[in-house]
């Protein structure tokens, strides 16, 4: 086996492909003169929120993201043996590498005001959370009321009547820069509690692993874990709406294939409309949900493609009307959790061990909401308007003859978009053509063939050299990545599996049956009754096809990603982080997965697909 | 101890309203606890110590026993060793009363009718009325009678039951120690035997490090005693109590079995690679055995040490109805219940958060 990874430097550019550095920031790539020090490092990809190629205008959202994560760690909180996580873009994949304090003096040196500011932070847990909450919806709000409008052809006689001094192009370009500010508050705002929420658990976690050295990591998980998250909202609002429908007599809509047709017949009777009223409701907030992990602007979002939507409600109809009962059994979920509570509790050696457990447990509780919650509000509700707005400059653009599509605003990088509104603004106010159709039409072909070749590529699990043990705590716990993991991707790089994979043992149970590998969320449509589902990772809006499968096998996750607490919920095995899971198994292959040990068997050469219906 | 007038001859193990412990003897008293308990004991019934006192009455032998061990010399050990098989052979002779020999018969009926087996192999063991007596540490000096089959057999077993409570060693103990030679009686448990497909040991704890959130199985096939005995290098499994997941999995090479003969006899049989290579329990029998002795645990209210096994004979006879696991014996462990086990640093929660974030977990070798 194999001891180390290649170094980011080994790297080759993939055919096709070559110039991608241009695509990004200077700053989040590998470069010689900074080799010592990348070499020196342990680089991970992170396929758990970025799986795929991200494109220049999205890689900012990850800087974004991985700056405010580090900048918690390092500058707020002092925690004492960790800085940041730092972030780089290779061939278009991310690779994290998280940064330790070396000196030990530092680190102790660290510890007050770790003390003073974080347990600020604990003791004042429900009450900043509150204030979180309103700061978020505040931010979102502003967000969707920024404007976002094509130049007029000449100013609205108000702006001359008023006095305002400033015209429409100014407006929009201060448009621009106000949802990058925004986007970046959103992520400060994303990572003000999550690293010490992780911490507060990774304690309880701690204890629970010294009292009890074999208890299951999902047995800790659970007793952490809310019954009534916000996480599992959208799906209540389809099955309440599904609900609606047939108590209301209008289920008949959903036989129309297409979602206009759907509400044509809705809107035809006083039922109908009450539902879409309903559903108006249900929409906002909670449909501002994306299908993905948020973090693509290709993540489709329900509120804009409402066939996604429509199409879990017309199967929860069905359901329904066979008589299935699509309740959450609320009060069994809490009872399981006090008796899952109650016994480890009592095994416990001492009464000193019970009071560290229920203090312990009772802290993990309070911060738990958040580190349940808060996905919803950034990478759901946030990230849709973001998205929708970065859209609308899109089409800005489009009209302008800038570009082809909306959508390739997104080929731009952050600040490249301000330098082509300018051009669009410098030739509005003069009253001549801009240059930008002519600048960015073949620009844009070439940074098309450059992703198309990235995409192509199999970007290898991690680089470099790997640490002895994984030690750094939010590595564990965000990532997913063990000491362990590592080694196994070692072996699995060499093809050394013998047919069988390992992970996460993320939800408890056997299962066997014929896979069905499944890449984006547009393809979830194709998953059969009974089939494992094999996924790089899940997403929430995924959550109305488990009621269907037989088990899940993800590459990337660990015990706190979605799949392993939607499988838990649905009591279906489930083996996260695999790596090689969508490598090395084949749709229709059959294999067994073992969700009690984190072992995935493949159990027979791959067969073809049974047909669909 | 005097019989009251028209006391029970005979107790179901799982019958509640049953003889009290005192009429029973230690081992059925037990199987009895168990049974009533709900812990999945095989069944049977125990002959009580009224039984024993009738049959004594009406063999009109009393005087002649307690001539027989008058004025023992505890010092005289080829006299108490004449005296006391002269008082076996009394007892043997002993003709059993109508209405106990009708009763023992009718229960024998009922445990074929229970366990669908027309001559269903039952175990015959001695159960001495332990209070205030040394025969509670005893148990092996009493005679025990396995793979009895027929109304009739399981009555002269019986019998031989009720001798064994003077055997030599039995009766110089209480010679030495001056207790009474006719202060003990002797009840007898009848039980169904297990033909076991795999069987072992169960602790409700890890004996490797203490974690009480496991149960730690140790597994053969065929009968638990080359686990016992250590002869046969066992399946390991550990479960989580709380969750009942199968959290660690050792499949050893059991290269031999006890296995029943067609003859009724247990005999050490070589097995094949493949059977030898093969796990003894499956998943849903592990986490079966794992809950029965959890059960036994909350039962006792202390960590035990319990031997099980899974049946073979229930399992070939398609009963369906999952995994047919019966609990043979439950003792209290010993080594880490008398432990005390305490993990919590003592450190204030912010201080504690300090210490984990500054050692993670993953870096500390389990």
């Amino acid at each position: 086996m194999a001891d180390r990874f290649p170094s980011p430097f080994d790297i080759t550019t993939p055919p096709g492909a070559e110039g991608w550095e241009r695509l990004y920031r200077y700053s989040s790539q590998f470069s010689a003169d900074r080799r010592e020090y990348e070499d020196s490092q342990f680089w991970f990809r992170d396929g758990v929120h970025w799986p795929e190629v991200v494109t220049p205008w999205d890689a900012t959202i990850y800087e974004y993201a991985l700056a405010s994560l580090s900048q918690y760690n390092t500058r707020h909180y002092l925690i004492p043996p960790a800085l940041g996580v730092d972030f780089r873009i290779l061939n278009g994949y991310t690779y994290l590498s998280p940064v330790g304090v070396a000196n030990p003096a530092e680190v102790e040196a660290r510890v007050p005001h770790f003390l003073e500011r974080a347990g600020y932070y604990f003791g004042n847990w429900d009450r900043l959370y509150d204030e979180w909450l309103v700061k978020i919806r505040a931010l979102v709000q502003e967000m969707t009321e920024i404007p976002v409008e094509p130049l007029p052809e000449r100013e609205p006689l108000e702006v001359i009547t008023g006095g305002a001094g400033f015209g429409s192009g100014f407006t929009l370009q201060e448009s621009y820069h106000r949802l990058c500010d925004l986007s970046l508050k959103l992520w400060q705002y994303h990572f003000e509690f999550l690293n010490l929420g992780y911490a507060a658990y990774l304690d309880f976690f701690g204890f629970c692993k010294q009292a009890f050295p074999s208890i299951p990591d999902l047995a800790i998980a659970k007793m952490v874990a809310g019954v009534e998250v916000d996480l599992f909202r959208p799906d209540e609002e389809l099955k309440k709406l599904a609900r609606l429908a047939l108590s209301s007599g209008v289920a008949a809509a959903f036989d129309e294939a297409n979602p206009e047709a759907v509400r044509d017949v809705l809107r035809g009777s006083d039922a109908g409309r009450a539902w879409l009223a309903q559903w108006d409701e249900s929409c906002e907030p909670w449909f501002n949900f994306s299908s993905g992990s948020g973090f693509y602007h290709t993540d489709r979002v329900w509120i804009e493609n409402v066939d996604i939507p429509f199409g879990f409600i017309r199967d929860y109809i069905a359901r329904l009307a066979e008589g299935e009962d699509l309740a959450r059994p609320i009060a069994e979920i809490h009872a399981e959790r006090d008796r899952i509570v109650a016994e480890y509790r009592e095994l416990l050696g001492s009464d000193e061990d019970r009071e560290a457990f229920d203090g312990k447990l009772g802290l993990s509780r309070t911060v738990f909401p958040y580190v349940e919650n808060h996905n919803f509000y950034v990478e759901h509700w946030a990230h849709s308007v973001m998205w929708r707005k970065m859209r609308a400059f899109g089409e800005i653009f489009v009209k302008a003859g800038f570009f082809t599509a909306a959508d390739d605003v997104f080929l731009l990088q952050l600040d490249e978009v301000p330098v082509a509104l300018f051009d669009m603004y410098h030739a509005w106010s003069v009253g001549v053509e801009p240059r930008g159709g002519a600048y960015w039409g073949p620009e844009l072909t070439r940074r098309k063939a450059i992703l198309a070749a990235l995409r192509g590529w199999s970007a290898p699990p991690a680089l470099g050299e790997p640490p002895e043990v994984v030690t750094e705590p939010f590595t564990v716990m965000l990532w997913g990545i063990t000491s362990e993991s590592v080694k196994g991707w070692l072996r699995a790089a060499e093809g050394d599996t013998d047919g069988a994979l390992s992970g996460f043992a993320a939800s408890p149970g056997v299962a066997e049956g014929p896979a069905r590998v499944i890449f984006a969320a547009d393809q979830i449509g194709e998953v059969q009754h009974g089939e494992i589902l094999v996924a790089p990772l899940t997403a929430p809006s995924w959550a109305p096809i488990f009621s269907k499968i037989g088990a899940t096998v993800t590459d990337v996750g660990g015990m706190m990603s979605h799949a392993a607490i939607v499988c838990r919920e649905y009591g279906l095995p489930a083996v996260t982080g695999t790596a090689f899971g969508t490598a090395q198994i084949k749709t229709g292959q059959r294999i067994r997965v073992d969700g009690s040990n984190g072992t995935v068997t493949l159990i027979n050469h791959p067969q073809p697909p049974p047909a669909r219906p | 101890m005097t019989a009251p007038p028209r006391a029970a001859l005979l107790a179901w193990f799982d019958d509640s309203a049953g003889a009290d412990r005192a009429c029973l003897g230690g081992k059925s008293a037990s199987l009895g606890e168990m049974a009533r308990a709900g812990l999945p004991v095989p069944p049977g019934f125990a002959l009580t110590a009224h039984a024993f006192l009738a049959a004594r009455d009406a063999s009109g032998t009393a005087g002649a026993i307690a001539a027989a061990l008058d004025g023992l010399d505890p010092g005289d050990q080829a006299g108490l060793s004449r005296r006391a098989a002269a008082v076996r052979e009394l007892i043997a002779s002993w003709p059993v009363p109508p209405d106990l020999a009708a009763a023992v018969a009718a229960a024998y009926r009922e445990l074929c009718a229970r366990s669908g087996h027309g001559r269903v192999a039952v175990a015959v063991r001695s159960s001495a009325t332990c209070e205030d007596s040394p025969d509670a540490s005893f148990a092996g000096e009493h005679d025990s009678y396995l793979w009895v089959r027929g109304a009739d057999d399981v009555l002269a077993a019986v019998r031989r039951c009720w001798a064994s409570l003077f055997t030599d060693r039995a009766v110089a103990y209480r010679a030495q120690l001056g207790y009474p030679q006719d202060g003990t009686q002797m009840c007898v448990a009848v039980q169904q035997m297990v033909r076991p497909r795999s069987a072992g040991v169960a602790f409700t704890l890890n004996p490797g490090n203490g974690d009480r959130s496991a149960v730690a199985i140790d597994s053969a096939w065929g009968f638990g005693e080359g686990v016992v005995s250590g002869e046969v290098t066992p399946d390991n499994f550990l479960v989580d109590k709380v969750l009942g997941v199968i959290t660690q999995r050792t499949v050893s090479a059991k290269r031999h079995a006890w296995l029943l003969a067609d003859d009724d006899q247990v005999r050490r049989v070589e097995l094949d690679a493949g059977l030898a290579a093969a796990p003894s329990l499956t998943d849903v029998e592990i986490v079966a055995v794992a809950r029965l002795a959890r059960a036994a645990e909350r039962h006792y209210g202390c960590p035990q040490d319990v031997e099980w096994a899974v049946d073979g004979d229930r399992e070939d006879s398609g009963q369906g109805g999952g995994p047919h696991v019966v609990l043979l014996q439950s003792r209290p462990e010993t080594v880490w219940s008398k432990k005390k086990v305490t993990v919590s640093t003592g450190l204030d929660p912010m201080a504690s958060i300090v210490a984990t974030l500054s050692s993670p977990l993953h870096a500390r070798k389990p």
